[in-house]
């Protein structure tokens, strides 16, 4: 009798589990779930980018709403100023984006550390700011207003609609990013980000693989604005504050830097648990005022480094590696009966 | 009653064991060598001494058990640990690790007078004491971490692998000056090297381990005429 | 000319709030090698107990002041004991990760306790105006540049000539060689971070009078200093302050001459675009000492 290995079982089951949610959700819970569920799905797109240039080469990004604000404007331009079809500035705002980033890789590649942080944390800041200032392209503070596209299939309500769209979208992305990393590119990534001298000595470019996880992050970020601003139809520049960023980054950590399984896990985490910190915040009473929802969420954030700093690839890697010692401890316990 | 007592000390790193139950005594006054290739374990055991390792079995120092102490705590009752690579602040000056080198104790007076004595037989660099530590040579900056070990007052000074990268005259200049201290001030020694000839004829007693487990044992004459001894680490 | 003055004096005050709040960050990256994010948010709570002193205790200014220095210490060796410390084991970004969650907390803690009306703090400066030589300038900033030249002294003479000092930088530099000399590693640390926390209070009380009193006032503040730190080498200390203040008066220049183009909104972006020109051409900031890896 063999079992089979401790690895395969959870990923088969979320394999598994995924798509056949997606599909059956919609129909059985709330419309307004659906909504939020696309927004998980748009942060998955988002923090799955991320964590390439973050969690697999190593390069710290503070500022990666500078890349989804690019994309969500794109397409809201392209939509509003040019009248391209909706669903064909998706691929369009993916690969500007990209673009994009890999231009700002470029000079980024000098930094590293505390000083790429700063720059990374500076284009954030700075995006936001320089599409206040340039009214008549971006529609400056008012921002830009696209039609919601409406839901093609009968029966199907406009969350619902949306929902499956960007959850093709990231299965599609996600599958990409796992074809990419698994093969010598996510080797090469790690390279850069783990043994940089030796990478070199064997022949890896690095400003070549660190300028193009940059861009292969921005483009992520740029096809989830790009869903974001088709989801909200809405975008101005306070829908991309510098807790954007943050809450990517926490995405990120918290699904496990380096894992790809923990993403949908981090993107779980950053819809649900800020809305559910409002919502306990509501109940709980102290004194005059109500404890603030950041405090309450600040706290869990906090909790969850402690407990599984390595995020939840960790708690899934921890809990495959108890299977592992139990299973060897059954056949050893197996094999000593038999030898007796 | 042995000033030091290893007693079936076992260390691992990580899943590697590094050693396998190493047992050896220090008396009072004594100048000890450990000698073995490398990857014995004589680092390791030093570690064992000093606390930075993880082990298991047991180090009495004193009669005082401190096998579950922390480095600081060790460093507190007068165990001087001078590690592989000399432990240098490489930014700080010369004068500056004197200093420091007294961090247990309390009295400035009495620290920086120790400090002058301890630079006192290294003329070298105590012409330098104002220079940054890290442009010193590396025979300069051995000297340096013996002189800063003595600022303490230590009781037992642990020296690890100190003829590393050092030319041969500086070398026996420093084992010179260890002979100096053991024999006319009493200091007890603990000395790991791989420079058998030199260790054995600065101490009075040697240990040689060998993949993690003590094989011989004597005073250091016998070990030097001993015929293993002399075609493994002696060369003849 | 005398605009030029103006503008000068202005700047080195703004920059005195980031030249303390720098070097507070430059501290904890060379003692903990991390970059503590929520900085800014001590300082600002920090703030937010001193006006409480003052308003509801009724103590008055410099007695506020220096208590609140007191619970600023204590608060940073805290956070290190009882945060960093632990988390340690995690890597760095986990730690990062841990200071962005405080200033999430602090500042929603900040919010709670003292409500969302704006407060007044009042400065101890007196609201004069001197004239040097057809120069005005606000005593208020003169002031402000006073104590943060002070405070600045004061830390480097702590460092370079105390026993403390040196063995605090001891293990910052080399805490496993520390250990084995019988140095205390973590309370120098914990106590690098009262330090720092206690140089963040100053930031924050010293910004206080010019800015409104609200749970955000530090961001703006720490953006500014973290820039500050990085142009001048996240390690120099010497460096964090040189580059506060060209920072302090670079803005206040711009703003002056040349508001009319730029407007409000485009000032950080122009500084953080300066700033990474200068970090392309010196990667490792003015003073900052580059890690030669050639291979």
């Amino acid at each position: 009798m063999s079992l089979p290995s401790p690895g395969l079982l959870p990923r088969a089951a979320v394999l598994i589990a995924v798509p056949v949610l997606v599909v059956f959700l919609p129909k059985v819970q709330d419309d307004f779930l659906n909504y939020r569920f696309a927004f998980v799905g748009i942060y998955l797109i988002a923090i799955v980018g991320l964590n390439v240039v973050t969690g697999y080469s190593g390069q710290i990004s503070i500022g990666h709403g500078a890349f989804i604000a690019f994309g969500a404007y794109t397409t809201a331009i392209l939509v509003s100023n040019y009248d391209v079809g909706t669903y064909w500035t998706i691929p369009i705002a993916g690969i500007l984006t990209g673009i994009f980033g890999l231009l700002f890789g470029l000079p980024a590649l000098r930094l590293s550390g505390v000083y790429l942080a700063l720059a990374t944390f500076g284009l954030a800041i700075s995006i936001v700011l320089v599409a206040k200032r340039f009214e008549s392209f971006t529609g400056g503070g008012q921002g830009k207003q696209i039609d919601l596209p409406s839901s093609p299939i009968g029966g199907v309500s406009t969350n619902a609609w949306l929902s499956y769209l960007i959850w093709a979208v990231a299965a599609v992305m996600f599958g990409a990013a796992w074809l990419m990393l698994r093969g010598r590119l996510g080797r090469a990534f790690r390279a850069v980000r783990d043994a940089p001298i030796a990478a070199v000595s064997s022949g890896v470019n690095l400003a070549w693989y660190k300028t193009l996880a940059f861009g292969i992050a921005a483009a992520y970020a740029g096809v989830a604005g790009s869903l974001l601003a088709i989801s909200i139809a809405f975008v101005n520049p306070d829908t991309f504050p510098i807790s954007l960023s943050i809450l990517l980054l926490t995405g990120v950590v918290v699904g496990g830097l380096g894992s790809l399984q923990g993403m949908l896990l981090g993107a779980l985490f950053i819809e649900f648990v800020p809305k559910w910190a409002e919502n306990l915040s509501k109940h709980l009473h102290y004194n005059e005022g109500t404890v603030q929802p950041s405090v309450i969420y600040g706290l869990i954030l906090l909790a969850v480094l402690f407990v599984i700093p390595g995020g939840a690839a960790g708690l899934l890697s921890q809990s495959a590696a108890a299977l592992n010692r139990a299973r060897r401890w059954l056949y050893s316990r197996a094999d000593s009966r038999a030898t007796a | 009653m042995a000033l030091l007592e290893l007693s079936d000390v076992e260390a691992r790193y990580g899943p590697i064991k590094a050693l396998h139950g190493v047992s050896l005594r220090v008396g009072e006054g004594q100048a000890v060598s450990l000698l073995g290739a490398n990857g014995a374990g004589k680092t390791t055991t030093l570690r064992a001494i000093s606390g930075t390792v993880r082990k298991s079995g047991e180090v009495t120092f004193d009669g005082n058990r401190i096998s579950r102490r922390s480095p600081e705590t060790i460093a507190r009752l007068g165990i001087a640990h001078v590690p592989e690579g000399r432990g240098i602040y490489g930014e700080l000056s010369v004068w500056e690790n004197m200093i420091l080198g007294g961090s247990t104790r309390r009295g400035r007076r009495a620290i920086k007078s120790d400090a002058e004595r301890a630079l006192g037989h290294f003329p070298r660099i105590a012409a330098r004491r104002k220079q940054q530590a890290g442009t010193l040579s590396g025979g300069e900056q051995q000297m340096l971490a013996l002189a800063r070990a003595l600022v303490s007052r230590p009781r037992l000074l642990l020296l690890d692998e100190p003829s590393l990268g050092l030319a041969p005259t500086a070398v026996q200049e420093f084992f010179r000056v260890v002979r100096a201290l053991n024999r006319d001030e009493g200091l007890t020694v603990l000395v790991v090297e791989q420079n058998a000839r030199i260790a054995l004829a600065s101490t009075q007693h040697a240990y040689v381990l060998e993949v993690g487990r003590i094989a011989l044992d004597g005073s250091s004459e016998e070990l030097s005429r001993h015929e293993g001894v002399r075609a493994s680490y002696l060369g003849y | 000319m005398t605009e030029f003055f103006q503008y000068v004096v202005v700047g080195l005050a703004n920059g005195g709030v980031y030249a303390t709040l720098a070097l507070s960050l430059v501290l904890i990256h060379r003692a903990t090698g991390i970059v503590n994010f929520a900085q800014g948010e001590m300082g600002m709570f920090a703030t937010f107990i001193a006006w409480s002193l003052i308003t509801h205790h009724g103590l008055p200014y410099w007695g506020a002041f220096f208590l609140t220095l007191l619970i600023a210490f204590l608060g940073g060796v805290a956070v290190h004991q009882v945060v960093i410390r632990p988390l340690g084991r995690g890597g760095a970004i986990t730690v990062v990760m841990a200071t962005i969650a405080l200033l999430i907390i602090l500042n929603g803690l900040a919010g709670w306790i003292w409500a969302p009306a704006v407060k007044i703090f009042e400065s101890p400066f007196p609201l004069k105006v001197l004239d040097v030589g057809g120069v005005v300038m606000n005593v208020q900033d003169l002031g402000v540049i006073g104590v943060s030249l002070a405070c600045v002294v004061l830390v480097f003479l702590f460092f370079r000539f105390t026993r403390l000092g040196l063995m605090m930088r001891a293990s910052a530099v080399g805490p496993a060689t520390s250990r084995l000399l019988g140095i205390r590693v973590s309370l120098m640390l914990s106590i690098g971070w009262g330090l720092a926390s206690m140089l963040s209070a100053v930031s924050g009380m010293m910004a206080a009078p010019i800015v409104q009193l609200d749970p955000n006032f530090m961001l703006l503040i720490l953006t500014y200093s973290f820039a500050a730190a990085v142009l001048g080498g996240i390690d120099s200390p010497v460096g964090s302050v040189v580059g506060a203040l060209l920072i302090g008066i670079g803005i206040s220049l711009l703003s002056g001459y040349a508001s009319s183009f730029l407007g409000t909104e485009l000032q950080l972006p122009v500084a953080l675009a300066v700033l990474l020109v200068v970090l392309v051409v010196r990667p490792a900031g003015l003073f900052g000492q580059v890690v030669v890896r050639r291979v």
